[in-house]
């Protein structure tokens, strides 16, 4: 759960990063893409958020949204929520590998299976599925395995 | 002439006479021990089986063999992927004759709830002979014991004269399925079953 302090120290820390912050039953904060590594290592370094724990992929008719859950193993705390768009085009989002070494398989698996990149990421491959798989089958818009076996 | 006129007078009390399908029936089906691979949560009931409570050893079977080549039944055990699939086939390529294949599950007879997914083979008979389905989503250990029950009736049923492992000619070698870009094609020159 983002608390409204922590939204409010992220603010006035980052002025000119048009944080939002999203209402909702777990709140997050809205991050542009181009401010998520520097944000990221704030969280990291000064508010304790030392653990990713899921880097999420959602699929929504307007934009992509990856959606990343930190928690303080120190403090015992959170989650801190961050929220990134992407466009439907071509959705690019940089990575967080340098900053928590964990979220490397994770972006892998959102490759993987929404076809978001990252940009940065030492080792972009797919993780689940194998190489020369034809489209990312957690789209909505993937048709489907077109295969021998598909019955409509 | 009966069987029993074969034997000596003086043999009768010494001399059992029975088919040697019988007799060696009996010995295949006392200890057929299944390969050690468990492929989703299917694995744990079959787990189950093998402990005390429902031990499947009464039947012969208890030696898991972590080897396909020390094994002769596949209970194939739960959702097979595609991507698991072929290795599945190699493994059974590389059990000794006589070998027997045990669907177990809605997933390997089936494809089971996930059979439209991107990523699950709709049963495993369309790659592997399957001697016995055990239905179910997990079966019971008690339902894998009445597939072991049927497996052995099928054993004895079998005679060395017309059964396949004993014959010259047969193409043994199943044709291993390769990764395409939607799913699992066989190898070229090979006709899907």
């Amino acid at each position: 759960m983002t608390s409204q302090d922590t939204f409010d120290r992220l603010v006035a820390r980052f002025p000119g990063f048009e944080l939002e912050y999203v209402e909702g039953k777990d709140p997050a904060v809205l991050v542009k893409a181009e401010n998520l590594v520097a944000l990221a290592q704030y969280l990291r370094d000064d508010e304790e958020c030392d653990y990713c724990s899921s880097i999420t992929g959602v699929d929504y008719p307007e934009h992509f949204e990856v959606v990343y859950h930190l928690y303080s193993m120190k403090n015992e705390g959170g989650p801190v929520i961050l929220k990134v768009r992407a466009e439907r085009e071509n959705p690019h989002v940089p990575s967080v590998t340098s900053i928590w070494r964990g979220a490397n398989w994770q972006e892998r698996e959102v490759w993987d299976l929404m076809g978001i990149r990252f940009d940065g990421h030492p080792d972009l491959r797919r993780v689940l599925l194998w190489e020369g798989y034809q489209g990312h089958p957690l789209r909505k818009d993937f048709p489907g395995p077109q295969d021998e076996y598909t019955f409509s | 002439m009966t069987q029993e006129d074969l034997v000596p007078p003086e043999l009768k009390r010494n001399v059992f006479v029975a088919p040697v399908d019988w007799i060696y029936n009996i010995g295949r089906a006392g200890s057929v021990w299944p390969i050690m691979f468990g492929l989703a949560c299917c694995a744990f009931e079959m787990i189950v089986t093998l402990t005390s409570r429902f031990d499947l050893s009464r039947f012969g079977m208890e030696f898991m063999r972590a080897s396909p080549r020390q094994s002769e039944l596949m209970i194939v055990s739960g959702t097979v992927t595609k991507k698991m699939a072929p290795q599945v086939v190699r493994l059974y390529d590389q059990m000794p004759e006589p070998k027997y294949v045990m669907a177990m599950g809605a997933c390997a007879i089936s494809g089971g709830p996930f059979k439209d997914g991107y990523n699950v083979v709709p049963g495993i008979d369309k790659y592997l002979p399957v001697d016995v389905y055990v239905p179910g989503c997990p079966p019971r250990p008690e339902s894998l014991l009445d597939g072991a029950i049927k497996l052995h009736q099928k054993i004895r049923s079998e005679t060395i004269l017309t059964s396949p492992w004993y014959r010259k000619g047969v193409d043994r070698e199943l044709p291993v399925p390769e990764l395409g870009p939607w799913g699992l094609v066989l190898p070229k020159g090979e006709e899907s079953e």
